[in-house]
């Protein structure tokens, strides 16, 4: 059985970045990812990583922009945490091989990103999540060994001991089917988001909330799940996204009469207010009958008027996915973008340290929620998160680790899961097809957990992931191998997926106000009196959510209206 | 919606069987992906099809294949593009060459593309002192390096590299493109014991024959040969690192044979190579390669007169360029981020009226 002071799920930025962190502190670590490392999805973060770093910047000024992207339900103590640490981070990323760009001084070029007062976005072109993660990939090559890597591995089950401690997890190796425990003093989640639960998305479709229901399902508290960020610019066919840095480079929204609709909502910022904003703005404009393209259901990106050599070299990817997936050269003609679901700023509710409520289980990333981005993250702050509260959580956690012995773990939650492996693969074949249920999930969580929501919708999307969640105790799948069996593990999945869908709906429905990404059209105003807190989500005896509140921690910014 | 067959290349290990072809239709519009129409197969009709992919979006680098018979993303290839190649009315998907298959489309990356990434030291090796902010460095050197720093591992120039399917050792073109990603970046204190690490391997930066396979091939526009090339380049002219694999002079003795021939006359290639007919190197090179050129006269690819003979000169005009080129006092590299033109955009009225 491997034995491992710090065990981390998940390499993405956050994974990558804790196990480089745990092994500078010297303790053994070993990083379990279901695909390749630099397949992750931090690899699509396109735009770029906010930190104050111009002398003329200060971190708080980033905070504050934070908390007011947040509509002030973000926390503030772990705001200030990110937000200072910031400039260190980028620092720190530069002098292990990230290739920023420069401006013409030689230093670090900083471009203008949404719901920021200043320019304060790092980035490398248009690939900035990927340069960063294939950067940190080089450094778990160069440690290699003292970060142990067991690559293309699935965890099925966190394992947590009779004091309720985090104590390992159980994982298959996708490559022959084995089954392995891994005894742990400390895991930490980095698994990522839950875009999967949503069609269409930007994520990708790895993204499938499996350690937000693996800490759920062990009985962690999940927070902010109602919190589904809408970006403003994704291509409607399939969902792929065109960064921020595009509007950030001076591009313009435009309606079917070519009008600039955003000096209505916010015309100091205009395009470059915060997401939820310009969503809501986008589909407002969509719903009056406003829209462009055949169904009139998207808006002009017009990135004509960013000069062209400016847009090769800063925006270079987003000019192959217009020609490649949209057959349009955006460097000559506006391209129709729509929202489209993107992140989810809830997850397993950490402190400012990764440390959930269960002891030895960390998380960081998309996968925790802080709460450092509230209702709201403001764009190329999801990067600093992954790498901030990462750093953290491997520090923690090796301190941790230092004043315990290793737990001794059996092989009893190995046996479960094996034989609920032979279960899945052993179903009849009758009921759904698992592709169907996954589309029909994604379909209603766009329609009604989506930019605009109100009772009914909400009520109807939850009776139907509570009839999808019968319907996938059923459904069967064709792959009986164990060599690659990506059909069982899509079962799997398909279970994190319904889950944690049921929590985004039930909060959802349980938040009566508009803050933030979560607009009801019942309940419009933001209302601080009753609602400026969490809501927390635990699973009941009974296997359904459980609903609590927690409060949101305010140090120096007092909730005040928001505009931009 | 339109139907398309896709022909899958199937292989379970555990069966015991040997690979087979098996076909699907699928429906969907013709601009969408390969690999929208796999996953539709998987989906619909079987869900034991093996491919990885993630992204969707040409991102992630997992969904490498051949289709057709060209290697490449099948995220990134159009099922209606990829018809058109087809010469049977169907969509061929294979796994990638060069690398082992584990099931149906899914390859050994690690026994192969992994294992020659990091051979490369595939990290950068930092100029001392660490400066407290970041390092200063030339704008243009950052947007250089971001070209190579754009390859996404999917392998697809791995797969159909020619020079490493001869020579399995082949470092390859994407690890030597990683290379450049450090060569190219000022950051980086040994430029030039990875040059030399790299010039001398005898599987190295000299084994690429040029075929450009790993440029069609490459779905970011990497240009891992190019890369190659630049390596060479920086090695040879910037740091004269002249190999034990005669590499360096062998590119030489190309470049000098084709100013003096106009083209290239192969009969001289192999001695200039080592310095000329009369050199003592050269000598047991010519020896060692009398039994090619003795079947090459008696195949009648070549022939006695035209071997010692120099039928061609090089044209006024051919040396011209070459004394142009050499004339400049620096390289110009050609790079994809720096392709832009200096034009801003027309306005769109002016568009309109013209």
């Amino acid at each position: 059985m491997p034995e491992h002071d710090v065990l981390i799920i998940g390499a993405g930025l956050a994974g990558q970045r804790a196990a480089l962190a745990a092994a500078r502190e010297g303790v053994s670590v070993a990083i379990i990812s279901k695909v390749h490392p630099v397949r992750s999805h931090s690899v699509a973060a396109a735009g770029g990583i906010n930190a104050a770093i111009s002398v003329a910047d200060d971190w708080r000024s980033h905070a504050y922009d934070t908390v007011k992207g947040s509509d002030f339900l973000g926390d503030q103590d772990a705001i200030e945490v990110m937000c200072s640490e910031a400039p260190g981070e980028v620092m720190h990323l530069e002098h292990i091989g990230v290739t920023f760009h420069r401006n013409d001084a030689g230093e670090l070029d900083l471009r203008a990103f949404g719901g920021a007062s200043m320019n304060r976005t790092a980035y490398v072109a248009d690939i900035t999540g990927q340069a960063i993660l294939h950067v940190l990939y080089e450094q778990l090559m160069k440690h290699s060994s003292t970060v142990e890597r067991f690559e293309e591995w699935f965890v099925t089950s966190l394992i947590v001991d009779d004091d309720g401690s985090c104590v390992g997890v159980v994982a298959r190796d996708i490559r022959t089917g084995r089954m392995e425990t891994f005894a742990a003093k400390n895991v930490i989640l980095a698994s990522g988001g839950a875009g999967q639960c949503f069609k269409p998305t930007t994520n990708a479709l790895i993204c499938t909330a499996d350690g937000i229901t693996q800490a759920y399902r062990a009985g962690a508290p999940l927070m902010d799940m109602e919190m589904i960020q809408y970006h403003p610019t994704t291509l409607a066919e399939n969902g792929f996204l065109i960064t921020e840095g595009a509007r950030g480079e001076g591009a313009h929204l435009l309606n079917s009469e070519g009008e600039r609709f955003m000096s209505k909502m916010a015309p100091n910022k205009m395009e470059l207010a915060s997401r939820d904003v310009v969503s809501r703005a986008e589909q407002i404009e969509i719903n009056e009958g406003r829209g462009v393209g055949p169904d009139g259901r998207g808006i002009y990106l017009d990135i004509t008027v960013v000069p062209r050599k400016r847009t090769l070299e800063a925006l270079r990817e987003i000019v192959n996915i217009g020609k490649d997936f949209a057959g349009v050269d955006i460097t000559r003609e506006p391209i129709i973008i729509q929202p489209g679901q993107h992140y989810i700023m809830g997850g397993v509710k950490t402190d400012k340290d990764g440390c959930t409520p269960i002891p030895g289980l960390y998380a960081a990333g998309e996968v925790a929620c802080v709460s450092v981005h509230g209702g709201n993250r403001l764009g190329a702050n999801s990067l600093l998160d992954t790498l901030i509260f990462g750093r953290r959580a491997g520090e923690h956690a090796s301190a941790r680790a230092r004043s315990m012995a290793m737990p001794s773990v059996s092989d009893a939650q190995l046996r479960r899961d094996a034989e609920t492996i032979e279960q899945i693969i052993a179903r009849p074949r009758a009921g759904r097809r698992i592709s169907e249920i996954k589309e029909e999930l994604g379909t209603t969580m766009n329609q009604h957990v989506a930019v605009f929501r109100d009772e009914q919708g909400l009520g109807s999307a939850l009776e139907v992931v509570n009839r999808l969640k019968e319907e996938a105790q059923s459904a069967y799948v064709d792959d009986r191998g164990t060599v690659f069996n990506q059909d069982v593990l899509g079962a799997i999945e398909l279970g994190y997926m319904l889950d944690a869908a049921q929590t985004m709906v039930v909060a959802a429905l349980e938040r009566k106000e508009s803050r933030g990404a979560q607009f009801r059209t019942d309940y419009p105003e933001r209302n601080d009196a009753e609602w400026l807190k969490h809501i927390d989500i635990s699973r009941g005896e009974d296997g359904e959510p459980k609903v609590s509140y927690s409060p949101v921690t305010i140090t120096q910014w007092q909730p005040e209206e928001r505009k931009y | 919606m339109s139907e398309f067959t896709l022909r899958l290349r199937r292989y379970d290990p555990e069966s015991g069987e040997a690979p087979y072809w098996e076909s699907h239709t699928i429906e969907l519009e013709p601009h969408r992906s390969v690999l929208e129409g796999i996953l539709q197969a998987k989906g619909r009709f079987d869900g034991s099809i093996g491919i990885r992919c993630s992204c969707r979006a040409a991102i992630c680098g997992s969904c490498g294949v051949r289709i057709n018979g060209q290697p490449g993303l099948a995220c990134h290839t159009h099922l209606d593009e990829a018809l058109e190649r087809s010469t049977d009315g169907l969509i061929s998907v294979e796994p990638m060459g060069n690398m082992p298959v584990i099931k149906d489309l899914i390859v050994d990356m690690d026994a192969v593309h992994w294992k020659k990434i990091q051979s490369v030291t595939p990290w950068l090796l930092a100029r001392e002192p660490v400066p407290e902010r970041e390092y200063l460095v030339d704008r243009e050197a950052m947007v250089d390096v971001t070209q190579s720093m754009a390859c996404i591992q999917c392998g697809a120039c791995v797969s159909d590299c020619l020079a490493m399917e001869v020579d399995p050792d082949f470092t390859g073109p994407a690890a030597l493109a990683k290379s450049y990603r450090f060569v190219g970046d000022p950051r980086d204190a040994e430029h030039r014991e990875r040059l030399t690490a790299l010039s001398e391997d005898p599987h190295g930066l000299y084994t690429c024959t040029h075929c450009f396979k790993c440029v069609d091939a490459c779905p970011k526009g990497v240009n891992p040969m190019g890369q190659i090339m630049r390596l060479r380049r920086i090695a040879g002219s910037d740091h004269h690192i002249e190999d034990r694999n005669n590499g360096y002079r062998h590119e030489h003795a190309f470049v000098k044979n084709v100013r003096r021939n106009g083209l290239l006359h192969e009969a001289d290639l192999l001695p200039d190579s080592y310095g000329g007919k009369f050199n003592p190197r050269a000598v047991p090179e010519l020896i060692a390669s009398l039994p090619v050129a003795l079947r090459g006269v008696l195949r009648g690819k070549i022939t006695p007169a035209k071997a010692l003979l120099h039928p061609h000169k090089a044209s006024k005009e051919l040396r011209a360029i070459f004394d142009k080129i050499e004339s400049k006092p620096e390289r110009y590299e050609l790079n994809l981020y720096v392709s832009g033109t200096d034009e801003d955009n027309e306005p769109v009225t002016a568009e309109a009226t013209t």
